[in-house]
């Protein structure tokens, strides 16, 4: 029983007791919300962000940021449409999209990895230049008129109601959490988030870990922008453009810890689940898309502003009892001020 | 590199030097290829358009400098020009001096609450401006129902500051505007070269953890710093209010990130306690000079404006991390070696005189 207890005190505790609450509103207040047909609509809206998600996480938890994955889904998307224009066939553009995003996460990995910048500064880099590529491929266009094939993928059940994207997310989470929590490559990501320095002196390849991560970062990117183009069925430069705040918010709201090292994937898994529903129910509320934005965004700054406060006021509430003795500094300033990549 | 050269420039002063002989080359290429490239519209209109970024990037730098970032300027900036040009169309009779204060202090107030939260609230800063970024411009949309203002609206003396002039240099335009911005500059370049809050964010950039020991308030400078980049988006939007005239919900969308490359191009270190005002202007012209010639190349379209960005971006932080660290290292030892010299010639002038004595 207290180990029940201490469960529910956790971060994941907290998010099982939110998603309690916004699914029992959900369901009161939406006839057959829990119907097949509707749980697969609900994630279908987001579903390309949810598949980013998983890789971002392990991005986050090895202490670093991607910011480019939004504009990099732009791009592959913009690839493709770009490719299939000029008379490419589609399945060899879905493959030049896919090793475009592979050969800049290396890229971005290099620069972060290999060369010791930082991955913000890396990042926003991409975060720009790839939305700009993508701008000089289809420019002011909006490219479709894709094979049936492929629009059938995205639009279309493939088990029945369930679409291919929802079954790849539901495979790589699988995959994403035995990686993590149970890999070699898992148990790195979190050693390089605690201390990339630490991790390095005990023999660790820090180098080559960030390149893998950063690769399937992008990689995966690229596979959610083909997804995105399937889906709609149409591809603008402007494509998956500011999903970033969303993917970066699951994330955080998820419990990875912003400074790396800390989070679990059952933690973002249920993040991802709140905030599709959070999404659903705005969006049955009749609230625009703009505001809901500015939920999401007041969402991210509160996941961390949040267990930060609480973790300052547990801590006076520890240092009243005992007395005044060894002051450790509050809480977040001393993550707050580390720097966030370790030199190379 | 040699030993006399590194005596005498910093590598910092070095990294400015590149800077203008790359806009300078840029200018020459876009003139070699554009037609009339330097005719007195299109320069004029180049002048004007560098005075709002030019603000917003000062307040940039300093948030930059101390290891933070500040992308929510833009949706500041929009906030400021819409809520302020709002206020002017219902009321006609606010003057202008109460209209800029009022910009000013709703960019400062903005700018309060990104500080509060990352300085005091420990959150880091691409977290919150990631998400004031969208709060802010959220509750703009909310809040104006979707209007746009229009300069027929606006009293009549807010049109007139966008093109009032000091003067002009015979078709070339010497605009008030820019005149604001270039003052902002300065006072933006002096108070971090001379005064003890500049001195301070250079110091908690470098080594937070050295500035705490020193007893410097980091939180505090932090939040100021915020506070500054937030009213100087403020003036920024005032600005823009009077540039553009007609201004929807979605002014200024987009801006952070030319202002952020024009900071990091002009060569402020994003992991803080490196950079000047003056890198950031050259950041600034550089980039104005590109976009704004881009849309008048016909041999590059004007869509690879952003790739283009991205691409400096990248260069400039490769440049600063590989050259400039070296560079730098260089530059320590020369001092260090002279240092030595000196102090040996030293030793052997105090040693020859109390053999003479």
């Amino acid at each position: 029983m207290p180990n029940l207890l201490g469960r529910l005190k956790s971060w994941e505790g907290l998010l099982l007791l939110c998603l309690a609450v916004v699914l029992t509103l959900n369901i009161t207040q939406v006839p057959n919300f829990l119907t097949m047909g509707n749980q697969v609509n609900l994630f279908q809206l987001g579903i390309e962000k949810a598949i980013v998600v998983l890789a971002m996480t392990f991005v986050i938890i090895n202490g670093e940021i991607d910011l480019s994955v939004a504009s990099m889904m732009g791009l592959s998307a913009a690839i493709a449409a770009y490719c299939f224009e000029h008379g490419v066939a589609m399945e060899l553009a879905i493959v030049i999209a896919l090793s475009v995003g592979a050969l800049f996460g290396l890229m971005n990995g290099f620069f972060v990895a290999v060369l010791g910048l930082n991955s913000l500064a890396v990042t926003l880099a991409g975060y720009i230049g790839f939305r700009g590529l993508a701008r000089m491929l289809v420019e002011d266009r909006s490219v479709g008129g894709f094979p049936d094939w492929f629009t059938d993928l995205g639009q279309h059940g493939l088990i029945g109601d369930v679409t291919l994207s929802i079954i790849l997310f539901f495979v790589l989470a699988i995959i994403a959490t035995i990686i993590l929590h149970f890999s070699g490559l898992g148990r790195l990501t979190y050693v390089i988030g605690n201390s990339a320095p630490v991790a390095r002196f005990s023999g660790v390849s820090v180098a080559k870990t960030k390149m893998t991560i950063f690769m399937m970062s992008s990689l995966v990117s690229a596979m959610a922008g083909l997804l995105m183009a399937a889906r709609f069925g149409a591809v603008r430069a402007s494509t998956a453009e500011g999903a970033e705040l969303d993917i970066i918010t699951v994330v955080l709201l998820g419990g990875v810890s912003i400074f790396g090292g800390v989070g679990t994937m059952v933690g973002v898994l249920l993040s991802t689940y709140l905030v599709l529903n959070i999404r659903n129910g705005m969006v049955i509320a009749g609230i625009t898309g703009n505001t809901q934005t500015g939920v999401i965004g007041l969402l991210l700054i509160l996941s961390v502003l949040l267990p930060n406060v609480a973790g300052r006021v547990r801590e006076r509430l520890q240092r009243g009892q005992t007395g005044p003795g060894v002051q450790s500094p509050p809480a977040g300033t001393v993550e707050q001020e580390r720097p966030q990549v370790a030199p190379g | 590199m040699s030993d006399a050269l590194l005596r005498r420039i910093r590598p910092e002063q070095f990294r400015e030097v590149i800077l203008a002989i790359v806009t300078i080359g840029l200018l020459i290429v876009f003139a070699i290829q554009i037609p009339d490239y330097f005719n007195p519209r299109s320069m004029n209109q180049l002048m004007r358009g560098l005075a709002i970024p030019l603000v917003v990037a000062v307040g940039m730098v300093m948030v930059v400098l101390t290891r933070n970032i500040d992308l929510s300027v833009s949706s500041i900036v929009g906030a400021s020009a819409y809520v302020v040009g709002t206020l002017l169309a219902r009321h006609n009779d606010i003057p202008p001096v109460i209209a800029v204060l009022l910009a000013v202090l709703l960019g400062l107030g903005l700018g309060a609450i990104n500080g509060l939260i990352v300085a005091y609230g420990g959150v880091p800063a691409v977290i919150t401006t990631l998400g004031t970024l969208a709060l802010y411009r959220v509750v703009l949309v909310e809040f104006s129902g979707a209007k746009t203002v229009t300069t027929a609206d606006t009293p009549d003396w807010l049109n007139d500051i966008s093109v009032a002039t000091f003067g002009s240099i015979g078709d070339y335009k010497l605009f008030i505007i820019v005149g604001i911005a270039l003052v902002v500059v300065t006072l933006g370049q002096l108070t971090l070269r001379y005064l003890p809050f500049g001195r301070r964010l250079y110091a908690i950039g470098s080594n937070p953890d050295a500035a705490r020991v020193a007893g410097l308030s980091a939180r505090r400078d932090i939040f100021v710093a915020f506070c500054i980049s937030g009213a100087l988006s403020g003036l920024a939007g005032f600005m823009y209010l009077a540039q553009f005239g007609n201004i929807t919900v979605t002014a200024g969308q987009g801006m952070e990130l030319t202002i952020v490359a024009a900071v990091v191009v002009g060569g402020v270190n994003v992991f803080g306690g490196s950079g000047s005002v003056i890198g950031a202007f050259m950041g600034v012209l550089l980039i104005e000079i590109l976009q704004r010639s881009l849309l008048r190349s016909e041999v590059v379209s004007e869509f690879a404006k952003e790739a283009i960005l991205g691409l400096l971006i990248l260069i400039a932080v490769t440049a600063d991390a590989l050259i400039l660290g070296r560079m730098r290292e260089m530059w320590v030892r020369v001092r260090r070696r002279d240092q030595a010299a000196l102090q040996l010639a030293a030793a052997n002038a105090t040693e020859g005189e109390s053999r003479s004595a």
